[in-house]
């Protein structure tokens, strides 16, 4: 009895309390507080320039944050020693708006990277990341260079690299910005195929059609200050 | 091992015009310092064969004989900086130079008595040889009662021993300077790598490797750029060695003396400085760099 009430404390897994961004002469997270649960699917939506990916940016340390606390898994970051930020980096999968591939890298190369920042060189890893490509339909384009790729493919290894470590936390900021509806479908299923394998995954977008099929929670924001927070279930 | 490998080589292949610039660098220090070195290493051999041959000569007066100078021999022995001592009569010596002076005996033949004085010859351990307790020792015996003249070590060695070792030092002092010189080019030239490729760095870690994941690939380039730049430094100064020497065994020193290349331990060594060279200036700009 006892140890479920102590699992349900435990399944808090981001937190942020009156957490603030002020860039020089921005404001661009005012006072955002909230919790998010293990394995639950949240949406941060809102308008351009409403601080959906700045507030994606102060969770896996891209940008320091000016007031306020945020945890993960109960590490404080304002407290994280040095030494341990590539570790805390190694629970999330971040999908970035920009891609931020390694344009001298072959996709094969980009997507292996993960796993070998993590010491993982063997065949076993290989073949994952092979696998990997091929369910975002790259399996063409294993040894080509990303600028060589069009918009939706460079954005198709970005979702394969933020996957291919089994993260615990998926950061997904526009995933299907670039995306025709099919490809857009297709990356949506990947992150519902890893939320459904125990992943908490966020999703910043401000495609309101993304989510419309999915149970989630949708966590709205303008100017910087979160404005509506609410489950969405389909029909059940 | 072999990931991080082969990002270095094709680090190095990537920035090729960089990379060339540092290792020529390196490989003209070392040419400089070996040139240096080389120089002084066999002035060195020159100078210790012209100094094995000191001796002081401590000429005596006339009717010095028996037990007193058995004596004297002992007492100077006893001094210090005194490494043998030698008895030539009188006789002996004109023996000697009787052999020396074959061809011209008839100079000798008419001498009716033999002029030469008894006297010590004095050799010194190796120590005293150029400093100035030479002086002292060869003041020492000379006011000995029964000590005529004291002749000994050429002044002009002395100075030219001086001014070698100036020299030497002055080797040390650019070698150092050059030291210096190549860490801070290869510094350089790792920080520029580092700086164009930032975006790719961050990217990485953001996907979370550590500076360590990060660091080895530019340790290893940095390494490889000392030692390829040592090894063409030494083989260039080889074949520098060897045209110089070639040439000086058809000239007038041939039989003297032979100019010689570092010794292996010495060779191995300047290659191991290449390489600290090239660890040493990674580690600088890594420091640096990453702390952001
Ligand atoms: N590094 C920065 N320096 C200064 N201002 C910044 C910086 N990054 C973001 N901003 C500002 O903060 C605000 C929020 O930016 P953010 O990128 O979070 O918006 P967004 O919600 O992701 O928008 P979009 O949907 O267009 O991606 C914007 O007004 C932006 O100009
Ligand atoms: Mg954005």
């Amino acid at each position: 009895m006892k140890k479920m009430g102590s699992v349900s404390a435990a399944s808090t897994i981001i937190q942020l309390f009156h957490v603030c961004k002020q860039f020089s002469n921005k404001a661009a997270v005012v006072d955002i507080t909230l919790d998010i649960l293990r394995n639950q699917f949240v949406f941060v939506c809102g308008p351009s320039g409403a601080g959906k990916s700045t507030l994606l940016k102060l969770l896996y340390l891209g940008e320091p944050l000016s007031e306020g606390q945020i945890l993960i898994e109960k590490i404080n970051l304002s407290r994280i020693r040095r030494k341990k930020i590539p570790f805390l980096r190694r629970e999330f999968g971040i999908i970035f708006q920009d891609f931020k591939l390694i344009p001298t890298k072959t996709v094969f190369e980009n997507v292996m990277l993960v796993l070998e920042a993590k010491g993982k060189i063997d065949k076993m890893a290989q073949k994952k990341v092979n696998s990997l490509l091929r369910s975002v339909g790259l399996e063409n384009k294993e040894n080509v260079y990303p600028p060589t790729l069009s918009g939706g493919e460079q954005q198709r290894v970005a979702v394969a690299r933020a996957v291919v470590g089994d993260p615990k936390i998926i950061l997904a900021d526009e995933p299907t910005g670039n995306l025709d509806s099919v490809s857009a479908t297709m990356i949506m299923d990947l992150l519902k195929k890893i939320h459904l394998r125990g992943a908490t995954v966020i999703v910043a977008t401000h495609n309101e059609n993304l989510f419309r099929d999915i149970n989630a929670r949708i966590i709205r924001l303008e100017n910087g200050r979160l404005i509506s927070d609410h489950l969405q279930e389909q029909s059940q | 091992m072999t990931p991080y490998a082969r990002r270095a080589v094709k680090d190095i292949f990537k920035n090729v015009y960089l990379n060339a610039v540092a290792v020529i660098t390196i490989s003209l220090s070392v040419l400089i310092i070996s040139a240096f070195g080389l120089f002084v290493l066999n002035a060195n051999d020159i100078v210790n064969a012209w100094k094995d041959g000191i001796r002081i000569m401590a000429y005596l007066k006339p009717g010095v004989s028996g037990e007193k100078l058995l004596d004297m021999e002992t007492g100077i022995r006893e001094m210090k900086g005194v490494k043998t001592v030698d008895f030539i009569s009188r006789d002996a010596a004109m023996e000697f130079l009787k052999e020396k002076m074959k061809g011209q005996a008839s100079l000798l033949g008419n001498l009716e008595e033999n002029p030469l004085p008894d006297a010590f010859e004095i050799s010194l351990i190796p120590e005293l040889r150029d400093s100035q307790e030479i002086d002292t020792l060869a003041k020492t015996i000379g006011s000995l009662p029964k000590v005529d003249e004291v002749e000994y070590g050429q002044v002009w060695l002395k100075r030219f021993i001086n001014i070698f070792n100036i020299f030497r030092f002055a080797a040390v002092g650019i070698g150092g300077l050059f030291f210096m010189a190549s860490v801070f080019i290869i510094g350089n030239t790792i920080r520029l790598v580092l700086y164009s490729r930032r975006e790719e760095i961050e990217i990485m870690r953001f996907v979370g490797a550590t500076d360590r994941f990060i660091k080895i690939p530019f340790y290893l380039e940095g390494i490889i750029l000392g030692a390829t730049g040592g090894g063409i430094g030494i083989v260039a100064s080889y074949i520098g060695y060897a045209v110089v020497s070639s040439n000086m065994v058809q000239g007038i020193s041939s039989g003297f003396f032979h100019i010689r290349f570092f010794p292996p331990e010495m060779t191995l060594e300047i290659f191991l400085c290449s390489i600290l060279v090239g660890w040493l200036g990674c580690y600088l700009s890594l420091k640096q760099f990453l702390k952001q």
